[in-house]
């Protein structure tokens, strides 16, 4: 075992002292009675059920519906740290977009010699039907969910992109919402900035890519696998709160060139499709034969311009975890400016020398599969037992190409509330950014996911991870 | 709208409707079974052809008696006409049309299969019966309202409507069917004390025993009941008023959409054998074979609807 790692809490100093953004939080928490607490706690949960905040996990049961654990506690981030922060991942989307954009035409970043060229054409997120192919006003990532961890005061570092499909959105809309309803006196002590902005500004970003075949006002429509699906209670709210329809594959079909859904009076043309579907299931024709999810052929109707899809297909060749390395280069190479997020250290499991460096020091490392996600197949090596290293080890030696490793960082912690009052536990933090050809919008906050147990680092909902309100203040 | 989404509303509100109308039906088996000892096992029988799930009950159960068919009604996942097949499935087209829904019809039904799902866990004893079926009652009622306080009057009201009325005419046309011996003026026993509890079953099971008695005035007589509850225009589960919420219903979607369709003209056939129509007619007709016709074409209707606003094609 390694010896207790002293970690950032965001709330309280070393020497017990509250940081600034918690200030007023912490004197009102020192007037409040646990046993009051606890019961809003309980009123938080049967709010969620009742509204069908739910999620599926895949694997257990069918139609086993679960809820993500809310804690009362908020994240605090104060002014200051929140707009340097979107400075940097505003920055990270742009070099994004240009890189997607590079990469499907005439990939100077590769004729540069500064992403190497093996790292693209043989990786599975790079979608060659995509060639030549350009989306209304450059944008690939219509929607990204960047994953910030942060380690010290000034220190926050970027985890992940989430450039394809990011999820959570809706927990952290309906995350305020409950915080409203249950402590409406600290909103009006505390001016935080709202986020409940988003759906509007999602629908209006959306009908900004609208393809430049749209006449009028653009039909926008959110694609969804289905009921079944882990995340379509996300998938309606967002409908719902978009005043868009929502709709499966078998609702869709290519009528004259474009995709039209079927409707109570007729099949009517759709410009902007939100999917929540994965490239590979996108379009039967072109992609998965097998999939049921998509719509045969919209990728003909996509090259033609007749639809947009957000976001773009093919995206995933930016947030795949051996690109995430080489992203200090790509922000450098597209903006001209030093990154001003920093990455976490990462081993290509690919490159030799990394290699023997992961395997020597299994123990001390996360290794992730570099197209995995939801914290799946994945390692936490100070976590893991001797036999699941040794286990793990045999895995990347038979394919290190599908690896890469990262130091375990001392992840910031947050307190949530038990039984006993506060207790800390590790946080990350998923902001929300919205890409037009008008402007990046990213809705102040995002979502915190927090490792209930002790100790822990996995703060995946699937595994266990709940979340938390986010706020950052007006000051 | 979606043609999904219409054929969502349609089937969630079909199944509510379903849900309360078995629950009224084991309640009036049951009040019969409690005052009647002698033949429950004929009424027991009766309430399991009425809900139309015979064939799958004699599959599980030799005998017709309270317990196996209350069960079989209420809990039974293997029906999928009970109580909990019906509410399960109303929610699950619910969280299909999400979309179409105010958040407050949304939590009434949600609210609805969490609580009968609990009350339904564990088999309902005798005593706690009355309890279970005024709760699934009391639900369905929620939900009902909810949707008349909060709902837009439009396409999306209309379709739920559609959905309830379909359901409601084919309940009451198989309530008085299943009777329709008891009811026949011909029948040796008429005036009889038997005719008078099985006149008050048929109408506890559209709960219309009450209603019956303040707006008729003359003596219960076969001909009178069953006028009520194939002719009355104010009854809400009489086949005319049921019928009528349908060419209404639809009516508002061809105004709507401006498009009229093949289940429009079957609507308006299927009111105006009823309106206007007198009691004996229909007797001389033959009430069974009446009853058969408008269960069959109560359906072809439905199928019409599923077809002209496109619900799977």
């Amino acid at each position: 075992m390694k010896e207790a790692q002293v970690h950032f809490d965001e709330m309280t100093t070393q020497d017990g002292g509250v940081r600034s953004p918690y200030n007023q939080y912490e004197k009102w928490f020192a007037t409040q009675d646990a046993t009051r607490l606890s019961k809003k706690s309980r009123e938080a949960e049967a709010f969620f059920r009742r509204t069908g905040i739910t999620f599926n996990v895949y694997g257990q049961a069918a139609a086993q519906e679960r809820l993500i654990p809310f804690d009362l506690v908020p994240r605090i981030l104060s002014n200051r740290e929140w707009t340097k922060l979107s400075r940097g991942i505003e920055q990270r989307v742009r070099a994004i977009n240009a890189f997607l954009h590079d990469i499907y035409n005439r990939q100077e970043i590769l004729r540069a010699g500064r992403v190497p060229v093996e790292l693209i054409a043989q990786n599975e997120a790079f979608l060659p039907q995509m060639i030549g192919v350009t989306p209304p006003g450059h944008v690939y990532t219509h929607i990204v969910g960047t994953d910030i961890v942060r380690t010290g005061e000034g220190d926050f570092f970027v985890l992940e992109d989430n450039a394809r499909t990011p999820s959570g959105v809706s927990y952290m809309l309906e995350n305020r919402e409950t915080m409203l309803q249950m402590f409406p006196e600290l909103f009006s002590k505390i001016k935080v900035k709202p986020v409940s902005d988003y759906p509007k500004n999602l629908r209006k970003s959306l009908a900004a890519c609208a393809p430049r075949n749209c006449k009028g006002k653009p039909t926008v429509a959110v694609l969804t696998p289905g009921i079944h699906n882990s995340a379509y209670f996300e998938h309606s709210f967002l409908a719902d709160q978009m005043g868009a329809e929502l709709v499966e594959g078998h609702d869709l079909r290519v009528i004259d060139g474009c995709i039209a859904m079927r409707t109570t009076r007729g099949y009517k043309t759709i410009d902007v499709l939100y999917r929540r579907v994965d490239d590979d299931y996108l379009d039967p024709l072109n992609f998965r034969p097998d999939s049921m999810l998509g719509v045969p052929g919209i990728m003909d109707v996509y090259r033609a311009g007749n639809i947009t899809i957000a976001n773009a297909p093919g995206t995933g060749i930016a947030d795949d975890k051996a690109i995430y390395s080489y992203m200090p280069d790509i922000v450098e190479f597209y903006t001209g400016e030093k990154a001003l997020l920093k990455n976490v250290e990462t081993y290509r499991c690919s490159e030799p020398d990394s290699l023997a460096y992961v395997l020597d020091n299994l123990a001390d490392l996360v290794v992730k599969e570099v197209h995995g996600s939801g914290g799946y197949g994945m390692l936490v090596g100070p976590a893991a037992s001797k036999k699941e290293l040794a286990a793990f080890a045999a895995k990347l030696r038979a394919k290190p190409d599908n690896y890469i490793a990262q130091p375990t960082l001392s992840l910031s912690t947050v307190p949530i509330f038990v039984k006993k009052g506060l207790a800390p536990r590790h946080v990350d933090l998923r902001p929300f950014v919205l890409v037009s050809p008008q402007g990046i919008n990213i809705t102040p906050g995002g979502l915190t996911r927090v490792a209930l147990k002790a100790g822990s680092l996995v703060v995946n909902s699937s595994q266990g991870g709940g979340t938390k309100d986010t706020w950052v203040l007006e000051d | 709208m979606l043609g999904k989404t219409a054929g969502g509303l349609f089937w969630m509100f079909r199944n509510l409707e379903r849900s309360e109308n078995t629950a009224r039906l084991v309640e009036a088996g049951f009040r019969i079974a409690l005052t009647r000892s002698t033949d429950s096992e004929t009424e027991w029988k009766s309430v399991v052809t009425t809900a139309a799930v015979k064939d799958g009950y004699m599959q599980k159960y030799d005998t017709f008696n309270g317990p196996n068919v209350v069960d079989y009604l209420l809990r039974d996942k293997d029906n999928p006409s009970s109580v909990i097949s019906v509410i399960e499935s109303a929610r699950t087209n619910a969280r299909l049309v999400r979309t179409a829904l105010t958040t407050e019809v949304w939590e009434a039904v949600n609210d609805n299969w969490m609580t009968v799902k609990d009350l339904l866990k564990r088999p309902v004893r005798e005593t706690e019966l009355p309890a279970v079926l005024a709760t699934i009652r009391q639900q369905s009622a929620l939900v009902r309202g909810a949707l008349h306080g909060t709902m837009l009057r439009n396409d999306i009201y209309d379709f739920a409507r559609i959905g309830t009325f379909l359901e409601r005419a084919d309940n009451t046309a198989r309530i008085v069917d299943v009777k329709y011996y008891t009811l026949l003026p011909s029948a040796s026993f008429v005036g009889s004390s038997l005719d008078n509890v099985q006149w008050e079953t048929i109408l506890r099971s559209v709960s219309a025993h009450r209603a019956f008695r303040w707006l008729d005035e003359s003596e219960m007589t076969s001909a009178a009941i069953a006028d009520f509850l194939i002719l009355d225009r104010r009854l809400p589960r009489s086949l005319l008023f049921c019928t009528s919420q349908l060419v209404s219903n639809l009516g508002f979607l061809e105004e709507d959409y401006g498009q009229r369709h093949t289940c429009h003209d079957m609507a308006d056939d299927l009111r105006a054998r009823l309106k206007g129509r007198d009691i004996n007619a229909i007797f001389e007709f033959g009430l069974h074979q009446f009853l058969l016709d408008f269960i069959r074409d109560n359906n072809a209707l439905g199928t019409q609807i599923e077809a002209d606003y496109r619900f799977y094609s």
